[in-house]
Formats: C-alpha cells, structure tokens, sequence
C-alpha cells in the first residue's frame, strides 16, 4: 500500500508540473506575453517598461524558476486590470463554482445511477431502451442549449425559476441541471455497464440460488462490487464539471470562476486567466489521484498489488 | 454488411447537414450577412415585402434560416479540419511511442497524461484568448489540444500489432521503419481509430460551437451556430427562434454523429476502444 501511494503521488506532481509548464508555454505562444496584458493603446515606452517590470525580458527558463517559484507560494501575481492580488480575485468566486458543481453532481447522481441500474437489470424491456434514448440524448447536448431551453420553459413562460444571476437558492437549481445533464449520462452508461458485468458473475448464481431475489442480489450484493468503477469516474467528473462551468455559468450570468475567466479575457486581464485555467487543472489532477487512492480503498486487491 | 434501419436514418440526417454544408450559398434564401432594422426580430413565418422569413430575422434584421444552413457550414468545416490535425499528430506520435518503445514511449505517453489531464474546453479557451480569434486559430487549437485520445489507442494497437509475426517478416524482408509503420501496422489500427475520429468529430462541433458561443470562436458577423446562439441569449424573452434553431441543428447533428459512432464501435471489435 505504501509503495502504491508514493507511486501515485510522484504521478500526480508529475502531472502538475506538467500543467503548470503547458499553461506558461501557451501564456507565451503569441511571441510576447507582455502585449497581452498591457491595456490597449499603450505607447512602446510604457510597454517596454512593463515588460521589464513583470520580468518579461529575462530568459525564458528564468522567467519559468520565477513563475514556479511565485506559483509554489500561492501568488497568482497582481491583476493589472483590477490593481488586487489574483487570489483574492479567484477565491472570491470559487464557493459559486463549487456550489453549482456540487448541484450538479447531485443531480447527475441521483439521476444517472437509478437510471445505470435501471437500463442493466431490466436490459431487455421497453424501458431500458426507453432509457438508452434518453441517456443519448443528454451526451449530445450542448448545455448552453439546454440552459436556454430551461430559462425559456422555467424562467420565461412558466416565470417558476430566476433566469439568471444570484438570487436565493432556486437560482442554483436550472444551472445545476444544465451542467449535470452531460455528466448523468456518464454515470448511467458507467452503471448500466459496471452493473452488467457482475450480474454475469458466479456469486450473483449462488445468491439466486440460495433463494435471493434478483433485487434482493443487486441490494446486497452487486451494487458494492459495481461501485468501484463508478467512483473513479466521480472523482474524474468533478473536474470535467468545474471546466464545463466556464459554459454554464457564462449562459446563466452564474458570478463563479469560469465567468470570470471569460469576463478576464474581455478586460484583457490574463493572469486571471491563467490563475483559472491552473486552479481548474490542478484540482483535476487531485481528483484523479484522489478517485486512485478511493479505488484502492474499495477494492483490497490493488492494494496488494495483485 | 448489414446495416440497421436506425442507421440508415441517422447516415441520411447526416448526409442532408452535409448537403446543407456545400450547398448553403445555393439553398440559402438571402444574404446571411445583409441586415435590415426594419425586420429586426421578426418571428417566424414572417412574410415582409413580398419575402418570407421561414425561421424569422434577428437582432440586426438577417434572416436566420440563411445563417442556420451558413453556419452549417462553418460547423461541418471546423470540425473536420480540426478532428484531421489531431488525428495526424496523435496517430504519428501514437505509432512512434508503440515502435520505437523506451525512452520515447515514455516521454510521449506522459505527455499524454500531462494533456489530458488539462480539461480540454479551458486549454482551448486559454490558447484561443492568447492568439486571438478567426478560423485558423481556432482550427489549429482544437487539432492540438485533442490528440492524446489518438496516441493513446494507436499506442496500445501498435504494441499488440507489432508483436505479430507478418511485421517481423516485413522487417526481415528490409522494410524501414516508416515503411513497416505506414504500410503495414496503419492499416490495422484504422478500425479503432476511425472509432475514436467519430466520437472525437462529435466533440469539436460542440467544442466549436462553445467557443463561439463564448465569443472566442468564430467572430460575428460569419454565422456559426454558438455566435447566434450567443447573440439569441440576449434576447431570449422576445425572440425564442434565435436560440431554439441553430441549438436544435446542433444537437440533432451531435446526436446523430455520436448514433453512428456508438454503432461503428460495436462493429470494430468493442474491447480495442476503451469508454
């Protein structure tokens, strides 16, 4: 078990360095990263004078030790746009990420795994392929699209619902379901698949044949073992939700991070771009190694190594 | 081969937003571009002037029938550029790890993982925004963020396909390196990467359509499906039409394209593509 924690976690910081090398690469793909962040109209004096100031003239893997450096301490730098520190800028808008991310993974929970459980024990029946359209659908659509639809059905015609912004918890609840349309479909997949491969499984004929029925086999038996898969794909979906909500939030004027990635784009504001784009990632690389260390938990035979 | 019912319906969809693609400059019924206050927000069915706005006008009075099928194209046009970029630089770098092994495998393996464990919607975002927007910028972003899915089967294929003995006789017989790989080991992976081409061509249409819906893709006045839907979320308690039509064509173009990808992976063996 030791051996296979050091292991996961020497992945998981190789991973973030990675991350954090890919995202200072791209900051500098178009030549100067200084144009980026000066506001327009700016002489070549001034330019060359915040160039110097952020460190821009310096060699390319000075610059680099210095961003690492900077990042290891938690400073994001200073916005240039808004004259505050970036973490303070972020920290302000992630409980609205989380909040919404929390709602939808609750709803693509509480939908997809009945639904996942549904479409494998009644496999062949009308509902099952009922089911199937229906969980097809849901991956294909573009959640921006959904989200309209449901402001037009719940917030325009039927006036039920806010239509955007924050105001009172039944603001959360059409983003919520937007966002989490997708990843319910992955859950119900995961689950009717998970739940397929142990039916087929000898102990499942031993608890039948002991006089269980088949809900009962599934109840006590089947569900745990057809769990492990499906916390990985938990863990990995979480920050699938937290970079599908730059869309969402975006569709619903949600005032969390991935509004103000788009909102910082528009006022030219990068590092807080930046800072997004390495927070969202970074705690995409936690989850997986996170929905590693649950795996292990759950099921003892990974733990010895076998 | 037979082909089921379901199928066929879904290849015809398909083939009619291919249709829609070329020959929109034919079927559109005007100008995408030509703007009219006086026929601002018209809903549909609106006939003006002796013309008639089948899908209704928008905000700047052009009609949304003809920027739905122009849109077509850009949507049909992006995706495909970008999903051939990814497919060529994951294949090659996918062939090159499974061949060559050690080393080499190693480091693009890992950066495979690196990739992908950046959410691939924020690393366009964030390349998008830097380089700016357009055609172009958009096309080679996607194309680059969304190879690894390639590299990683073609990685796995190659190791099994490598192992078999035609490819030893091929080497034996003095076959170079790039030779055995195109001529021999390519054509035997192709089934699972078309596989991987399909669910992936579903993806960038939503990936491109997100951009621009995001104001980072392509830029107005061109139509694409995300930019009017953009422009209809302004108006979404007056003009339900400008986000209703070009959000339905996208999804029954996603839905149809994932329909067929679903099918072609049960046909290719299922245990070679994995989720």
């Amino acid at each position: 078990m030791r051996h296979h924690l050091a292991g996961r976690i020497g992945q998981a910081l190789l991973a973030s360095f990675g991350v954090l090398t890919i995202v200072f690469f791209v900051m500098r793909l178009s030549g100067d990263p200084t144009l980026l962040l000066v506001p327009e109209g700016a002489s070549a004096a001034q330019i060359a004078e915040l160039r110097h100031q952020l460190g821009f003239d310096r060699p390319l893997m000075v610059q680099f030790a210095a961003y690492l450096a900077d990042l290891i301490r938690l400073d994001f730098g200073e916005s240039l746009v808004q004259r505050a520190p970036v973490l303070g800028i972020l920290t302000e808008r992630i409980p609205y990420t989380v909040a919404l991310a929390a709602g939808a993974l609750f709803v693509a929970l509480g939908v997809g795994i009945p639904v996942g459980i549904t479409m494998a024990v009644m496999r062949d029946h009308w509902i099952a392929r009922l089911l199937q359209t229906f969980v097809l659908a849901g991956q294909s659509l573009p959640t921006f699209w959904s989200g309209i639809l449901l402001i037009l059905l719940f917030g325009v015609t039927l006036r039920w619902l806010p239509t955007s912004g924050v105001d009172g918890p039944l603001s959360l609840v059409m983003p919520s379901v937007a966002l989490g349309a997708v990843t319910m479909s992955t859950f119900a997949r995961m689950t009717r698949s998970a739940v397929l491969d142990e039916l087929g499984r000898d102990y499942v004929n031993a608890a039948r044949a002991r006089g269980l029925s088949l809900r009962e086999a599934v109840a006590r038996h089947v569900l745990r073992n057809a769990a492990i898969p499906v916390v990985t794909i938990a863990a990995l979906e979480i920050g699938n939700l937290l970079a599908g909500a730059v869309i969402v939030e975006t569709v619903f004027a949600w005032p969390g991070i991935g509004q103000l990635a788009i909102q910082s784009i528009q006022s030219r504001d990068f590092l807080v771009v930046q800072a997004v784009v390495l927070f969202v990632s970074l705690v995409y690389v936690a989850c997986n190694f996170l929905a590693d260390l649950a795996y292990a938990a759950i099921d003892p035979r990974i733990r010895s190594g076998e | 081969m037979r082909i089921p019912f379901l199928i066929w319906c879904v290849l015809v969809v398909l083939g009619l937003f291919v249709l829609a693609a070329i020959l929109a400059p034919q079927l559109a019924p005007f100008d995408p571009l030509r703007q009219s206050l006086l026929l601002r927000l018209k809903p549909p069915g609106t006939i003006m002037g002796g013309r008639s706005f089948l899908l209704g006008t928008d905000d700047l009075g052009r009609d949304l029938l003809s920027r739905v099928l122009w849109g077509a194209r850009v949507s049909l046009a992006v995706a495909a550029v970008a999903v051939v970029v990814s497919l060529v630089v994951g294949t090659t770098l996918g062939l090159v790890a499974g061949w060559f092994k050690g080393t080499t495998a190693i480091v693009i393996m890992r950066s495979v993982d690196t990739m992908l464990s950046i959410p691939a919607i924020l690393l366009a975002v964030l390349t998008v925004a830097v380089l700016g927007p357009g055609f172009l910028n958009l096309v080679v972003v996607l194309g680059l963020t969304r190879w690894p899915r390639y590299t990683r089967v073609a990685y796995g294929q190659t190791l099994q396909v490598a192992a078999l003995p035609y490819i030893r006789a091929a080497e034996m017989a003095g076959c170079s390196s790039f030779r055995v790989l195109w001529r021999h080991v390519l054509p035997n992976i192709a089934g699972p990467l078309l596989v991987v081409m399909t669910a992936e061509f579903g993806l960038m249409i939503l990936f491109e359509a997100g951009l621009s819906f995001l104001g980072l893709g392509i830029q107005p006045p061109a139509p694409s499906w995300g930019s009017i839907m953009s422009a209809g979320r302004a108006y979404v308690e007056r003009a339900w039409w400008l986000t209703v039509f070009p959000g339905a064509c996208l999804f029954v173009l996603v839905l149809c394209v994932n329909m067929a990808g679903d099918w072609l992976r049960d046909r290719v063996d299922p245990r070679s593509v994995s989720r």
